[in-house]
């Protein structure tokens, strides 16, 4: 048996510590606060890594089409479940190490959500348009939303965020709907539907307080915005006409909204079609201010402690990464950690920030104080890049 | 340009695809894409283009763009989506980083069955 599977095993049971004690060194139990996953999604593969050592601990191959996949995790840290674009849902073990489970679940897929109680994983589908309910244990189909927003016409469905209660709220793109699902009793779920939102929603968030659902309009300058603790919510219009009728660029990736950006009382939100950072205040939900910036953004991330914004960019400026001071609203940094920068993820309480270069095939920890490089690694045209400190958020 | 541009692109609709068809026509008179820069536009496509239609082209946000996908669709109009974008969709016009002839090239290897990328560009 090879150290890493001895090791592995370890965390996982105790029944199997006399069987590897006795081929290595002492055994060490190890906690799950500290992994996380970097998706290859050249290869279909998954890098496990330890953000502690700031080293990869393995891979774990198999996974099909991860272009554009995302990640949530169980509450407990050891299971990763995977959303990939050719519909597969996937759960790994990160400290076996390997796949533990996994379904096609739809043809053609874009992330999903875990609920508080991590229970249900839910998946939001392109192909066929919709939401479908796994049982988080077993990966059993518990029930099955399709997007029909016409007779027997489906939409792909955008931005898909857990919220209290069992419920969940995403968008419709084709439409231009928002609906949130409550899957309390996943065979009876009931779906309140929001029409009329805006034009092309394109992807959406959930405030850290589970608060306002936040949903990004493709089609017209603005957002909309969702106060889900009204009783009968509503839609309203935010940062209506943020173009100001300026010809916008091209937009040659949409910006991500998924993993709020909210630091003290602002929000911070790429803008559509400009190279700026919108800010707004989320008392009054009204612009505060704009923030140039290097390019196209694609995600503007909050720091845990909302001290720092930072922030990359859509092709061709995305060998780019800008840091934005919240106290001043200035950019106080402009990094370049490699080609095609195309995810950050802050560890659990921010002090470094993991990059992953796609071209350069390196994934870069900086020091987000001094930032200065901690570490690099190389990995497989690198994306997506998720730490299981996700499993405690909301929205994550 | 004397006329001031369209309030947007993303909703107008009238002088882009004319543009983009004259723009194509234009592209089959200019020498097809070398050897490198086919390497680039293999990556750039399943890459780049990757994050809307799918790394294996099968799509996402945008359509499919496997050769079954494509087999009624003209060539000139594919080429000039590909160079002039798509306006009213979230399409972008990628001429900014395209010549005609390499968006020609795209859409003939495109409807052809696109190449796998290649082993040393990963």
């Amino acid at each position: 048996m090879k150290r890493r599977d001895c090791l592995a095993l370890l965390g996982a049971s105790s029944l199997l510590l006399a069987g590897c004690a006795s081929t290595g060194p002492a055994p060490s139990l190890v906690g799950t606060g500290d992994l996380g996953v970097v998706v290859a999604r050249s290869t279909g593969t998954l890098a496990i890594v330890n953000t502690s050592q700031r080293k990869l601990l393995a891979e774990v191959k198999g996974l099909g089409d991860l272009s554009h996949a995302s990640v949530v995790f169980s509450r407990d840290g050891r299971h990763a479940f995977v959303f990939g674009r050719d519909g597969a849902l996937t759960k790994v073990d990160l400290l076996m190490q390997r796949i533990a489970g996994r379904v096609m679940q739809a043809g053609n897929s874009i992330g999903g959500a875990i609920s508080a109680d991590g229970r249900l994983v839910v998946a939001q589908n392109y192909t066929p348009g919709g939401i479908k309910a796994f049982n988080a244990e077993t990966l059993e189909l518990v029930a099955d939303v399709p997007a029909e927003y016409e007779p027997g016409k489906l939409s792909r469905v955008v931005g898909l965020v857990d919220l209290p209660g069992q419920r969940f709220a995403y968008s419709l793109f084709d439409a231009n709907a928002i609906w949130i699902t409550d899957l309390s009793d996943p065979a009876r779920p009931v779906t309140t539907k929001l029409p009329n939102i805006g034009r092309q929603p394109y992807d959406a968030l959930v405030t850290p307080n589970g608060r306002h659902y936040i949903a990004g309009l493709f089609g017209e300058d603005g957002l909309a915005m969702v106060d889900l603790w009204e009783e009968k919510p509503q839609v309203r219009r935010i940062l209506a006409g943020y173009g100001r009728g300026q010809e916008p660029l091209p937009v040659y990736k949409m910006p991500h909204l998924r993993g709020w950006a909210v630091a003290g009382r602002r929000a911070y939100l790429p803008a559509i079609g400009r190279h700026e950072v919108l800010v707004v205040d989320t008392d009054t939900w009204q612009e505060v201010g704009r923030i140039p910036v290097a390019g196209q953004p694609v995600f503007v991330m909050a720091r845990p402690d909302g001290r720092q914004v930072w922030v990359n960019f859509s092709v061709p400026d995305y060998h780019r990464v800008q840091v934005i001071d919240t106290t001043t609203q200035k950019i106080v940094r402009t990094l370049e950690p490699g080609k095609a920068v195309l995810h950050m993820e802050f560890t659990p309480r921010g002090e470094s920030v993991w990059i992953s270069s796609r071209d350069d095939h390196r994934v870069s920890v900086i020091d987000t104080q001094s930032f200065a490089t901690q570490a690099t690694m190389t990995v497989d045209s690198p994306s997506g890049i998720f730490f299981t400190s996700r499993a405690a958020r909301v929205g994550f | 340009m004397l006329s001031p541009p369209p309030p947007s692109w993303r909703r107008a609709t009238g002088l882009l695809p004319l543009l983009a068809a004259l723009a194509c026509t234009a592209a089959s008179a200019q020498q097809p894409p070398g050897a490198e820069r086919q390497r680039e536009l293999i990556r750039m496509v399943r890459q780049d283009c990757g994050s809307c239609h799918g790394l294996q082209l099968t799509g996402g946000l945008g359509p499919a763009l496997t050769r079954e996908a494509l087999a009624d669709k003209p060539l000139e109009s594919m080429a000039s989506t590909i160079y002039g974008g798509r306006p009213g969709t979230p399409m972008a016009p990628w001429k900014a980083m395209l010549s005609e002839a390499d968006a020609l090239w795209i859409a003939q290897q495109l409807m052809a069955g696109f190449p796998e990328p290649h082993k040393d560009a990963r």
